[in-house]
């Protein structure tokens, strides 16, 4: 049994409408049964809510699983002395059950494109026993639902989720039979359940018609899981269940959230960088067309206005005066982002690597890659309506949580006041694990008392990304007589991607010494080789860095996987098989040995390729998963032209292979935009470009135009999917690069001599 | 100012600043949030709808041009319930990710498949050049060549 539950145990709650209708007082009773310390809540439903109610729903199963232990402590106590229902420690809700006999599943994740409502609901629905049609996956808004106390990112949703969304699920599945088997008085094996039917003797109850029948609950208190081989829903290409309103252009998007009598907003933010916000001249900006109100706060200045255009244009006419500290160059930042620069930790060590590299015989290279932008379409921007004692924000984000803390925060409000609604989001890429643009939203609304939508315009997203920091490495080895790696050191220098992010508390940086956002993907894999180690060099920049997809997995690969080829071909090796002899016999080795010899098998590695073309091959290990991948290019017209990629990954199970695969994809695109073309530059304290185009990106004519995707399931759980598969496409094309051309390309964007 | 046009097969007389993007005027105006806002500088294609049949950046063609024009956007590509081929298709294909800048691109193809039936690969390269941060291309491209099957049967 999962952790969380067999401490918390489960809730089942009728009469749920009281949290909608907040003027029916609900109290309720909790009994704790205390032999199995799982807390077994006999709810006391108040029947004449339930007829009265017909809007459908009619039981809600929540759980405090995700709850912190701690927190867990103080719900119990404060649950024994027969607490209100509007206490803050309450069961979250997961499972709805309507009486049209569907399921509606209140997410903590939010759903940026990875799919993760489509995961969710088959790990549902097979527990469940119902059909993916009859799941219907929603945000959980932040009120009593289970909005995750972290984030949306780090390919850890389907992985956290495995074992909570399955334990709920069979719960709910058990408490449903065993209420037909009361029903109809009959033991409860003696019943079957498909599609959320029920059966026994030749009656016949759904879910939804049980949930109306029944009044006291019986919690079981041990589920049984099914085994793998039983699964029917898990594990089967289902198609992405948000298809329909994506593919019809349905508004679900934040920037697509309209409310009653909004006005549009419009906030001025700086041009340049590590510049602080000062005074504002807004006598211009107040006789502009259409505007309601300027508003002058001591961190910022914004404009409202009737239309988004006249916000707009407003905000142009508003003078600010900012304090500028200095007017930056690249070439200031180029001199900071060095190894050697900055504080050092050692991240991984294995034997004495800094003693052998002393001696002769070390090969050494460095590799740099440049400040990334996130570039996700949809621009940053929230929905604010601050009413008395209230706030609702509607918004795409990654931080749900963070988001209603910093609103609440900044408008003196409990945290219980203000509600936070996440919608889709148009990419998240880690660009979302900060908006703070909700606060800004929240203090136009409070100033003119209306519903206000602020977003950024495309050249404010370019200024005022929190960007994929700059790297520099430094690789060193030595080769033995075998002509395998005796010794290897890794050294990165980066900006932060964890530190400093209001995500990270500042404890965890004590902790763990190193940003370990920025040496994601930066240790060694191979772990037979006898002596390695990798340090981390920490560069503090005058600039916003922070999480961008995979974080520092794709620069860290990067120069490490183009060292190892080039290692191998130094010692008149095999690239792949290089690899292979130099990996550990262990689990983790084993599945790297797994997704290198698949991708290669898969990708004819080591028979001829057409003429003009080459093959490169990279790996890579993130979030617990490893991925290969061979990528087959030509030199096209002094450019650098991908035909075709095969990528190898190994997420344990597969809850759906589709899933998995646009993933896979979605990655080395992103990947190869990264790796080949995408370039932000300092000049005279501007970052540039502000404009897709001119931040150029892989677009139609740069996909390749095959992709295979071999897929290994060599763990029993899942692991990280969004992320692993954008780590080895840079020095997969760089290595194919190298065979076509002997240049050995060390920067991204990859560029020909 | 006045301007009438017909969007969706309804004819609309909208009041407003000539120069006035038709972005806003669909999405703000007329409440079409189908059509989406990108970059404003008509660099990504996410606002694409079609003019008269034709592939328009709806971010930076003023209003007053669509004067007497018959506008079609996300919203009224499919009839009624029967998806249009390029819906279909993305639908076979899989192709959305996060979505957004999704409608832009089957409104683009839509104005393809209509001047070019059975486009070749270079065809697609040279005409959708919209962009997709969750790298769809791949799928896209299968999606393309689907659709105009499905438009031929």
């Amino acid at each position: 049994m999962h952790r969380h539950l067999r401490t918390c145990g489960l809730s089942l709650k009728a009469c749920l409408y009281q949290s909608y209708y907040k003027n029916y007082p609900l109290t309720r009773k909790y009994d704790y049964m205390k032999d199995n310390n799982s807390v077994n809540i006999k709810s006391k439903p108040r029947r004449r809510f339930l007829i009265k109610a017909s809007i459908g729903t009619a039981v809600i199963l929540g759980a405090w699983a995700g709850i912190a232990p701690m927190r867990r402590i103080v719900a119990k106590k404060i649950n024994e002395i027969d607490l209100e229902y509007e206490n803050s420690y309450k069961p979250i809700t997961w499972f709805e059950v309507k009486a049209d006999n569907t399921i509606v599943l209140h997410s903590p994740k939010v759903e940026m494109g990875q799919g993760v409502f489509t995961g969710m609901a088959q790990i549902a629905a097979e527990e469940l026993e119902v059909s993916i049609a009859q799941v219907q996956v929603v945000n959980a808004v932040s009120l009593d639902r289970p909005v995750d106390k972290f984030a949306t990112g780090g390919s850890t949703s389907i992985a956290g989720l495995w074992d909570v969304l399955r334990e709920l699920a069979a719960q709910m599945r058990e408490m449903l039979r065993n209420s037909a088997a009361n029903i109809w008085n009959v033991p409860a094996e003696s019943l079957t359940i498909k599609n959320g039917v029920v059966t026994g003797k030749g009656q016949q109850l759904t879910y939804g018609q049980i949930v109306q029948k029944t009044t006291e609950w019986e919690v079981p208190k041990e589920v049984k899981l099914k085994d793998k081989k039983e699964y029917k829903v898990i594990g089967k290409a289902i198609p992405r269940i948000d298809l329909k309103p994506k593919v019809m252009g349905e508004p679900i998007f934040g920037l697509d959230v309209s409310m009653p009598g909004m006005l549009y907003g419009a906030v001025v933010r700086p041009d340049k960088i590590d510049a602080t916000f000062k005074s504002a001249d807004t006598s211009q900006a107040e006789k502009m067309p259409g505007v309601v109100k300027v508003v002058l706060e001591k961190d910022f200045v914004g404009v409202v206005a009737k239309t988004y255009v006249q916000a707009h244009n407003a905000k142009k006419a508003i003078k600010v005066q900012w304090k500028v500290n200095r007017v930056w160059q690249q070439k200031d930042i180029e001199d900071m982002l060095k190894v050697g620069e900055g504080t050092d930790f050692v991240i991984q060590k294995k034997g004495s690597a800094k003693r052998a590299l002393r001696e002769d015989g070390v090969i050494e290279a460095s590799f740099s890659t440049p400040i990334g932008a996130h570039a996700h379409l949809e621009p940053n921007g929230a929905v604010a309506l601050v009413e008395k004692n209230k706030a609702t924000i509607k918004i795409s984000t990654q931080v749900v949580n963070m988001t209603r803390e910093e609103v609440a925060k900044r408008l003196e409000l409990n945290t219980n006041q203000v509600e936070v609604q996440a919608t889709f989001l148009g990419g998240g890429f880690g660009r979302r694990l900060h908006t703070p643009n909700a606060v800004q939203a929240a203090v136009l609304s409070k100033a003119v008392g209306k519903p206000v939508h602020v977003f950024f315009d495309r050249q404010e997203e370019f200024q005022n990304d929190t960007f994929r920091p700059p790297t520099h490495h430094v690789l060193r080895a030595t080769l033995n007589k075998k002509g395998l790696i005796h010794a290897i050191e890794h050294n990165v220098s980066s900006g932060d991607v964890a530190f400093g992010s209001p995500l990270t508390p500042g404890y965890a940086e004590i902790l763990a010494g190193a940003d370990f956002g920025a040496w994601r993907g930066g240790m060694i894999q191979y772990e037979a080789i006898p002596n390695f180690r990798a340090v981390s060099w920490r560069v503090k920049l005058p600039f916003a860095t922070s999480w961008w997809r995979s974080l520092g997995l794709l620069a860290n690969t990067f120069a490490i996987e183009s060292f190892i080829d080039e290692l191998a071909l130094k010692a008149g090796k095999d690239p792949v098989q290089f690899r292979l002899a130099q990996i550990q016999n262990d689990e983790r080795g084993q599945r790297l040995k797994g997704v290198i010899e698949a991708a290669a098998k898969k990708a004819n590695w080591g028979k001829p390729v057409p003429k003009g073309r080459a093959l490169g091959f990279a790996a890579s290990t993130d979030a617990n998963t490893p991925v290969a991948q061979v990528a087959e290019v030509s030199i096209d017209n002094g450019r650098i032209k991908v035909h075709k990629v095969t990528c190898a990954i190994d997420p344990g199970i597969v809850v759906n292979p589709d899933g998995v695969r646009a993933q896979c994809e979605g990655a080395i695109i992103m990947g190869i935009s990264a790796s080949m073309f995408e370039k932000m530059e300092i000049k005279d304290g501007a970052v540039g470009p502000t404009i897709y185009g001119a931040y150029e990106m892989a677009l139609m004519r740069d996909a390749p135009k095959e992709i295979d995707v071999v897929l290994l399931e060599g763990s029993s759980k899942p692991s990280g999917v969004g992320e692993p598969p954008l780590g080895p496409i840079g020095a997969a094309i760089a290595n194919a690069v190298y065979q076509l051309t002997n240049q050995r390309l060390r920067s991204l964007p990859l560029t020909l001599a | 100012m006045k301007i009438s046009f017909t969007i969706n097969g309804k004819t609309q007389t909208v009041e407003a600043d000539e120069n006035t993007p038709l972005l806003w005027v669909i999405r703000d105006g007329l409440g079409l949030k189908g059509t989406k806002f990108g970059c404003g500088k008509a660099a990504c294609g996410a606002c694409t709808v079609q003019v008269d049949g034709g592939a328009v950046r709806s971010c930076s063609y003023a209003v007053k041009f669509a004067q007497g024009k018959s506008i079609t956007t996300i919203e009224g590509l499919s009839q009624g319930k029967e998806l249009h081929p390029v819906q279909q298709a993305w639908v076979e294909e899989i192709v959305p990710q996060c979505g957004y800048c999704q409608p832009g691109f089957m409104m683009a193809t839509a104005a393809l498949l209509d001047k070019i039936p059975q486009p070749s690969d270079d065809d697609i390269d040279e005409n959708i050049v919209n962009v997709c941060r969750c790298g769809t291309y791949y799928r896209m491209r299968k999606a393309i060549h689907r659709a105009a099957k499905i438009k031929q049967s």
